[in-house]
């Protein structure tokens, strides 16, 4: 399809000048604020702090200082300022995959809960289990991970002893941030499943499919849930990059050692080149994620049209 | 999209004949919002809540900064309703006085976004052309970037003032509502009354403040409703982070983060602002819903 590769091409090439514009901002916004990563450190004396200043070049002009950061990064060997001797590439390739398998299991949680209850309710229209899911996908949404994590974790660790408080040791330290996460979102996919499928549902197609004496279930299954949930489709993009970038709450509140956690920290110890490595690589994800979402949606959805928009 | 539902009146059948006759669209939309009892419950919870919180100083027999060691953490009482935090401080009123911050926020914040949303979006609607491109590229610039990264980011770098808060919120939330600001407009600028405009050689920003955007007032309302529990959602996150509001100070995000830490010990420190806070979520978004059948009755009619 070189319509499709077409499409991809210059969408990755608009990446370019959007992920640099991103980068000066960035780089701007962390100059611009006050202190340097060194005066934290009440007891540094000044030489030493100046010192320290001059190795990693933070008193070159600022274009030359920005220039200077970018090829470290491209290179790899960007040296982050707080953890000496390791790099901020490695920093990110140690802490990402902890925040990715999170996400995973809480897309894997949004999913087998949002999907079933927004398509039951579709299906049972005005009924009760149209009303309880949809009640409870509204309280879902109003309950915040912040408030979903510590309820969770005072019913099922504190009052029931079942689990951790926190950690990221065991197979069971992931159960309660995957859900804190995973149900936040089950909340969005069931409303959207259950508006898709109403929408699908009330269409011709439909009726023709039930006037030729279908089951419901062939129906439901081969006809309605193709077209029911593209709204699904289009919301997992960004909420997929959500669960793995805007994971800040979960990762604090459990003690997750993920990129949240670690973007969190640098941006308090004013670590630059840290805050600008984790920046540029949570936007590069979600320009590629939803790069992915595009091309999932055009191949399930013939109508819809590629634009390089 | 309004407008096009009030002429045609014939569109709606399904409301009952009791429905005023020849009305306004506002006085249309106030009756169907009246008759969507989730949403009229959302504003009376809203307004109720908003009353306490602001008459908080005047209501509570406590302050909120006000210490009692002595007594130190206890659970809900007839004297103490919500219980009292370890420094035996009443939380009922330290719930109210949170709520004071929280909800001001929330409409500081979504003022900020709707001021910058709705110019920007009337004015790249209806100029058009070029201008349009380039200011809608912009927005979808600024989309690619993580929006919780960029706040965080702002509020390091600038430090944790409160004013700062409204308008770093502010600036992230505006986009969308550009985005539906321009799309109405787009459709907006065909209409003979637009040409009528020009044609009497009214500038352009007299067209764009008297004659575009009162006509998309009803979905900034409805968008307006909906990004006032968003906002509030996101100043309670950075809170939570140690980043929003710093105590003594407190708003619904500091009093969750304060009794998540202690929730093993004292249960009550957590569920009393998470009540708070979910509810009062809870009834914006309903009445944000409702508002949107009623000004909207053509979207989302399931």
């Amino acid at each position: 399809m070189p319509s499709m590769l077409k499409f991809v091409v210059i969408r990755v090439l608009q990446a370019v000048p959007v992920l640099l514009a991103i980068a000066v901002l960035t780089f701007c916004m962390v100059r611009l604020a006050p202190g340097d990563p060194f005066s934290d450190e009440k007891n540094m004396p000044e030489e030493i702090r100046a010192n320290l200043l001059a190795r990693y070049g933070l008193n070159d002009p600022l274009p030359k200082q920005f220039v200077r950061f970018m090829g470290d990064l491209f290179r790899g060997d960007l040296p982050s300022y707080k953890y000496v001797g390791r790099t901020v590439n490695e920093l990110i390739a140690q802490a990402f995959p902890v925040s990715l398998e999170l996400g995973l299991y809480a897309l894997v949680v949004a999913l087998a809960v949002g999907l079933p209850a927004g398509v039951i309710a579709a299906l049972k229209r005005n009924s009760a289990w149209d009303y309880l899911p949809m009640s409870a996908a509204m309280t879902g949404i109003c309950l915040p991970t912040f408030v979903m994590g510590p309820l969770l974790a005072l019913v099922l660790a504190v009052w029931l002893g079942w689990l951790n408080p926190l950690g990221w040791e065991s197979w069971s330290d992931r159960i309660l941030p995957s859900l804190t996460l995973g149900l936040y979102y089950a909340a969005y996919v069931a409303r959207l499943a259950r508006g898709g499928m109403l929408e699908i549902l009330s269409q011709d197609f439909i009726r023709t499919a039930r006037a030729k004496g279908l089951p419901e279930r062939t129906v439901v299954l081969k006809h309605a849930l193709k077209g029911g949930l593209l709204p699904v489709v289009s919301f997992l993009g960004p909420a997929f990059a959500g669960m793995i970038s805007g994971s800040f709450v979960v990762e604090t509140i459990f003690f997750v050692p993920g990129l949240g956690r670690f973007f969190v920290n640098a941006a308090f110890n004013r670590d630059y080149t840290m805050v600008m490595g984790t920046v540029l690589f949570y936007a590069t994800l979600i320009i590629l994620l939803n790069l992915v979402v595009d091309v999932a949606y055009v191949l399930i959805n013939p109508k819809a049209r590629l634009t390089d928009a | 999209m309004p407008d096009k539902a009030h002429a045609e009146p014939a569109s709606s059948s399904g409301v009952a004949p009791s429905r005023p006759v020849g009305s306004s669209l506002w006085r249309d939309a106030w009756y169907r919002l009246g008759r969507n009892r989730m949403a009229l419950l959302g504003l009376v919870f809203f307004v109720v809540v908003t009353l306490l919180c602001s008459l908080a100083p005047w209501l509570s027999s406590y302050r909120y900064n006000a210490t009692d060691l002595a007594y130190g953490a206890r659970g809900p009482c007839a004297e103490h309703l919500l219980g009292t935090d370890t420094l035996g401080r009443d939380l009922l009123a330290r719930c109210l006085y949170g709520g004071r911050v929280s909800i001001s926020v929330g409409f500081l914040a979504t003022g900020v976004s709707l001021l910058i949303g709705v110019l920007y979006g009337a004015v790249s609607g209806f100029v058009g052309g070029k201008t349009d491109s380039v200011m809608m590229r912009l927005v979808d610039i600024l989309y690619a970037l993580p929006f919780t990264v960029f706040v965080i980011l702002l509020m390091v770098a600038f430090g944790q003032d409160i004013r700062l808060l409204f308008v770093a919120i502010g600036a992230v939330t505006w986009l969308t509502m550009a985005r539906i600001v321009r799309g109405q407009v787009l459709s907006i600028r065909e209409q003979e009354y637009i040409d009528a405009a020009i044609a009497l050689g009214l500038s352009r920003p007299r067209i764009i403040l008297r004659h575009v955007i009162p006509n998309v007032l009803g979905p900034i309302i409805v968008y307006a409703t909906l990004t006032v529990p968003s906002v509030m959602l996101l100043e309670a996150m950075l809170s939570f982070l140690g980043l929003g509001i710093q105590p003594p100070m407190s708003s619904w995000g500091v009093l969750i983060k304060e009794g998540a830490a202690k929730m093993d010990v004292y249960p009550w420190l957590l569920i009393g602002p998470a009540l708070f806070f979910s509810l009062t979520l809870f009834s914006l978004n309903f009445l944000g819903d409702g508002l949107r059948d009623a000004l909207d009755p053509e979207s989302a009619r399931d």
